[in-house]
C-alpha cells in the first residue's frame, strides 16, 4: 500500500501539471489564437527566395505578408519577374497593372588599370573601408575601387573583377539591386535586360580633369550625342547618358567615342567605325 | 525586503554567478546567436521576459507542490513541462495583444522552450530553498537574465571584431569563437568571490 500510494502521488501531481497545462494551452489557442491568413503561405511559395530585399521588404517573408495584406503591389519581386507576379495576382484576385521591372546590374566604370591613383592603398580589402580613407585610391572621385564590396554583396555570385573593375555577369545578374546600394561610389546603375549600349564612366569632372586622371573616362565631348541617329543620348554634368526607351541599340556611339568607353555587349551589333 | 539584499542578488546575478560566463548554462545559444549584435540583443531580452516569469511559476509550483508532496525529485521534468508551456501560452498572448514585442523577439521566443539556462535558473532557485521568497525569485531570474543578455552582447561585440582579423586558417569559424568565449569567461572569472553583503 505504501509503495503503491509512493508511486499515485507523483503521478497524479505530474498529469495533474500536464493537464492543467495541456488545458491551459487549449485555452489560450481558443482565446488568443491567430488566424493566419493562408495568402500569406500561397504568395511565399511562389517567392523565390532569394531574400535579396529589391522588393524594398527586406524578405521575400515580410514581402509576402504585406502582399497578403494588401499594403505592397503584386510586381514588385524583380527576381520572380513576370511569372511570379502571374501567379501572385491569380492567388490575390489583383489585376496586373505592370509587369515587375526586370534589368541587370552594370558597372559604369572602365578605368580600372587605366586609371591614375593618388596613394597606394594597404589595408582592409574593401571598397567600404577604402573609400572612408580620402575617397580611396583612385585619383579619379567616380572610379571603381575593385576590391569587391559588391562581389560579397551579390546573392548569386554574379559580379567579378576584372583589370581593376567589377564586372556584373548578365546572365547571372537578378536585378536585386543590393550591389548598388553597396557601392561606395554610387556607381553600379539597373538598366534594362534588354540594353547592348553602355557608358561605362560616371565622371562628372570637367574633360581636362578627367583626362587627366584616367584614359576612358568620359569628357564630355558630345560626339555621342551627335552621331546618335534617335536622339538618346544627352551630356549632362560632363557625362553622356542613354536614354534607354529612345535607344536602338545600333552601336553607332561606341565607333564614334574617342575614349572608347562605350560598350557594346550585344554580339549581333557590329560597332561601326 | 532591503535594498542591499535586492543589490546582493544583482551583483551576483550579473557578475558573480553570471549564467554564461561562470556557470557554463546555455552555451548553445551564446555561441549560436552571437553573430550579430542585434540578434543578441533580441534572443538577450526574450530570456530576460521568459526567465522572469517562468522563475515565478517554478517557484510556486515547487514550493506548493513538490516540496509539501515530497517529490522534489521530478523537479526537472516537473520545470521542463512548466517552462515549455508557459513560452507557447506567452508566445500567442504576445502574437495576440502585444504583436510589436511579438516581431521583435522573433523566433528567439520558442527557441528559448529548451534553453538550459531558464531551467537553470528555476533548479538554482529551488536548491535555494523554500525561505527563498516569490520576489526574490522573481528578482533572481531577472538578473540571471540581464547577465545573460550582457555576455551575448558582450561576446557578439567581441565576434564582430574577430571577423576581421586575419586568423590561420584551422582556427577560422568554431575554434577561435570558443577560444575567444574561454578569454572572456576568464575575466569574469575576476568576479569570483566578490560579495558584498
Amino acid at each position: 500500500m505504501e509503495i503503491l500510494y509512493g508511486m499515485i502521488t507523483p503521478l497524479a501531481i505530474l498529469g495533474g501539471l500536464g493537464l492543467f497545462f495541456g488545458a491551459l494551452l487549449a485555452i489560450a489557442g481558443r482565446c488568443f489564437g491567430i488566424v493566419t491568413d493562408l495568402t500569406f503561405d500561397k504568395v511565399r511559395a511562389e517567392l523565390p527566395g532569394a531574400n535579396c530585399g529589391a522588393c524594398g521588404w527586406g524578405t521575400c517573408d515580410k514581402y509576402a505578408e504585406a502582399v497578403a495584406n494588401g499594403a505592397a503591389d503584386i510586381n514588385l519581386c524583380s527576381v520572380g519577374g513576370e511569372e511570379a507576379a502571374k501567379k501572385i495576382a491569380e492567388i490575390t484576385g489583383k489585376d496586373l497593372t505592370a509587369p515587375p521591372i526586370t534589368g541587370r546590374a552594370v558597372v559604369c566604370c572602365s578605368g580600372g588599370i587605366h586609371s591614375e591613383r593618388k596613394f597606394h592603398y594597404i589595408g582592409i580589402e574593401d571598397c567600404l573601408a577604402a573609400a572612408s580613407i580620402a575617397g580611396g585610391p583612385l585619383s579619379c572621385e567616380f572610379g571603381c575601387l575593385g576590391l569587391g564590396s559588391c562581389v560579397r554583396a551579390c546573392p548569386k555570385g554574379a559580379i567579378s573583377i576584372k583589370n581593376g573593375v567589377a564586372v556584373v555577369d548578365p546572365d547571372k545578374c537578378i536585378c536585386c539591386g543590393l550591389c548598388v546600394d553597396t557601392c561606395p561610389k554610387h556607381i553600379i546603375k539597373l538598366i534594362p535586360k534588354d540594353a547592348t549600349t553602355l557608358i561605362s564612366c560616371m565622371s562628372q569632372s570637367t574633360g581636362g580633369v578627367t583626362r587627366n586622371l584616367c584614359s576612358t573616362g568620359c569628357i564630355g565631348c558630345k560626339i555621342c550625342a551627335k552621331a546618335c541617329p534617335s536622339g538618346a543620348i544627352t551630356v549632362e554634368n560632363n557625362l553622356a547618358r542613354i536614354d534607354y526607351t529612345l535607344c536602338t541599340s545600333c552601336g553607332k556611339c561606341a565607333g564614334v567615342c574617342p575614349r572608347h568607353l562605350i560598350i557594346v555587349t550585344d554580339a549581333n551589333v557590329s560597332v561601326a567605325e | 525586503m532591503s535594498f542591499a539584499s535586492v543589490l546582493s542578488i544583482m551583483i551576483s546575478c550579473i557578475f558573480v554567478e553570471n549564467f554564461v560566463l561562470v556557470k557554463f548554462y546555455g552555451i548553445c545559444p551564446f555561441l549560436g546567436v552571437s553573430r550579430k549584435m542585434g540578434s543578441s540583443v533580441g534572443m538577450g531580452l526574450a530570456v530576460i521576459f521568459v526567465m522572469t516569469i517562468s522563475s515565478l511559476i517554478t517557484h510556486a509550483v515547487d514550493i506548493f507542490l513538490l516540496i509539501p508532496f515530497e517529490i522534489t525529485y521530478l523537479r526537472t521534468i516537473a520545470f521542463i513541462l512548466i517552462i515549455a508551456a508557459l513560452v507557447q501560452v506567452v508566445e500567442m498572448f504576445l502574437h495576440k495583444f502585444v504583436p510589436a514585442l511579438y516581431s521583435a523577439l522573433g523566433i528567439y521566443l520558442p527557441l528559448i522552450t529548451t534553453n538550459c539556462a531558464v531551467l537553470g535558473s528555476a533548479i538554482v532557485i529551488s536548491q535555494k530553498g523554500a525561505e527563498f521568497g516569490f520576489i526574490e525569485a522573481v528578482l533572481y531570474g531577472a538578473f540571471s537574465g540581464v547577465g545573460f543578455m550582457m555576455a551575448l552582447v558582450i561576446f557578439s561585440s567581441v565576434r564582430e571584431r574577430l571577423e576581421f582579423t586575419p586568423c590561420p586558417k584551422a582556427f577560422e569559424g568554431l575554434p577561435r569563437t570558443l577560444i575567444a568565449a574561454g578569454l572572456v569567461a576568464m575575466a569574469f572569472m575576476g568576479f569570483s568571490g566578490l560579495k558584498i553583503f
